[in-house]
């Protein structure tokens, strides 16, 4: 556990310096911890366990979005469950379900299997087709098609610069699409 | 878009940040300089002021709201960050309140009680209670902005403490201005004033602090 910590807390730092391999690691080591907890969570509360993959994901874009507010010499963890907590009781609550979620039923878990599912989360997906459409364009080369910043501009005939300001865009906007539906 | 994907794209969005805290000092800085601007506009320095300085009632005003301003700061800090043990430092801002209770206990002990009440009404009343807003609104402005970044469970009251932090510089301003002196003023005229920006902050805050 210590050592995940500091490994997570490592990778966050490398991340926050702009070493995008590091965050891709870390990323990729905080899903599935995410997926399992939320899982069980909502399996404890009677929920439809389909929605997991949502809440994964709106948790991984608040971890993106708001990556500044963790201070570095921090542990991750306690900031990764609060955010991923107050996620999964917001996205509850546009549901219509109050809920009562406690850190530290997020925190009690070690560990989690290497699991990838191929299900997508159809509420973001939802959301994500209502984007702008060069948003929308720019997301989909670069995450779905793995196009790096370089070739989606010459592809979309953009700047490098305007790629990457469409892409923080796009994930900006779909957090807050997702935070006001319903 | 499966999660893979997501995590591809967001790592693809990674780049260097800087801190929260060094956001809103920068924050602080552009709004600190809006307030200054306001302030050459529309008032001037009392009379005497610098060497004033050395009188303990007017003193007590910059270190009441000045304590307050760096203890809400701090308290601001904490509430957005997740994860934040937010009681911890919560005490700190009773210093501000402390100083201010002594001030006022120290001048109720000289003065007679027949002074008590033209003091605490002073001469600019509702002076304070709006230029002390107006001169914080640039402030809250910009370290609303600041915090933007963070993700306060309680939005509102991450406001609130933006507002204390805003409120507390923009007195300390104002008293740079200010000739009424007695304790009980700035415990009355001040701590409204305050209130208001505070406030002002909470409301505000619960939208733009939301995530």
């Amino acid at each position: 556990m210590d050592e995940r910590e500091r490994r997570w807390a490592q990778l966050m730092q490398g991340a926050l310096a702009g070493d995008s391999a590091a965050y891709e690691r870390l990323l990729r080591e905080i899903a599935p911890a995410l997926r399992l907890v939320v899982q069980r969570r909502l399996a404890r509360l009677g929920a439809p366990t389909a929605e997991c993959e949502d809440i994964v994901q709106e948790t991984l874009l608040a971890v993106h979005l708001k990556r500044q507010s963790w201070r570095s010499g921090d542990p991750l963890g306690p900031w990764l469950w609060t955010i991923a907590r107050n996620k999964m009781i917001d996205h509850l609550r546009r549901r219509g379900r109050r809920v009562e979620v406690s850190v530290e039923d997020f925190a009690e878990v070690l560990a989690a299997p290497e699991e990838r599912p191929g299900t997508e989360a159809a509420e973001v997906e939802k959301h994500l087709a209502l984007l702008p459409e060069k948003q929308r364009d720019v997301l989909r080369a670069v995450a779905v098609e793995g196009s790096s910043i370089g070739e989606t501009a010459d592809r979309m005939q953009m700047t490098q610069g305007a790629v990457r300001v469409s892409l923080h865009r796009a994930f900006a906007s779909l957090s807050a699409r997702l935070r006001n539906d319903g | 878009m499966k999660t893979d994907d997501l995590i591809r794209g967001l790592a693809a969005d990674a780049r260097p940040t800087r801190g929260l805290g060094t956001g809103l000092a920068l924050g602080l800085a552009v709004g600190l300089a809006g307030a200054l601007a306001l302030f050459a506009l529309i008032l001037a320095p009392r009379a005497g002021m610098p060497g004033l300085l050395v009188e303990p009632r007017i003193l007590l005003k910059f270190a009441v709201t000045l304590s307050l301003a760096a203890a809400a700061g701090l308290t601001a800090l904490r509430l957005v960050r997740p994860g934040a043990r937010v009681g911890e430092g919560a005490w700190l801002l009773l210093l501000p309140l402390a100083v201010l209770a002594a001030g006022v206990v120290a001048q109720l002990l000289v003065t007679p009680p027949e002074s008590w009440m033209p003091g605490l009404m002073g001469h600019y009343a509702l002076y304070c209670a709006t230029l002390v807003p107006l001169l914080s609104a640039p402030l809250l402005g910009a370290v609303l902005l600041a915090l933007r970044r963070g993700a306060p469970s309680h939005p509102a009251l991450a406001g609130a403490a933006a507002g204390l932090l805003a409120g507390g510089l923009g007195a300390a301003l104002y008293a740079l201005h200010c000739i009424d002196d007695s304790p009980l003023f700035v415990l009355a005229w001040y701590g409204i004033a305050i209130a208001i920006v505070t406030a002002a902050g909470a409301l505000i805050g619960r939208r733009l602090l939301a995530w």
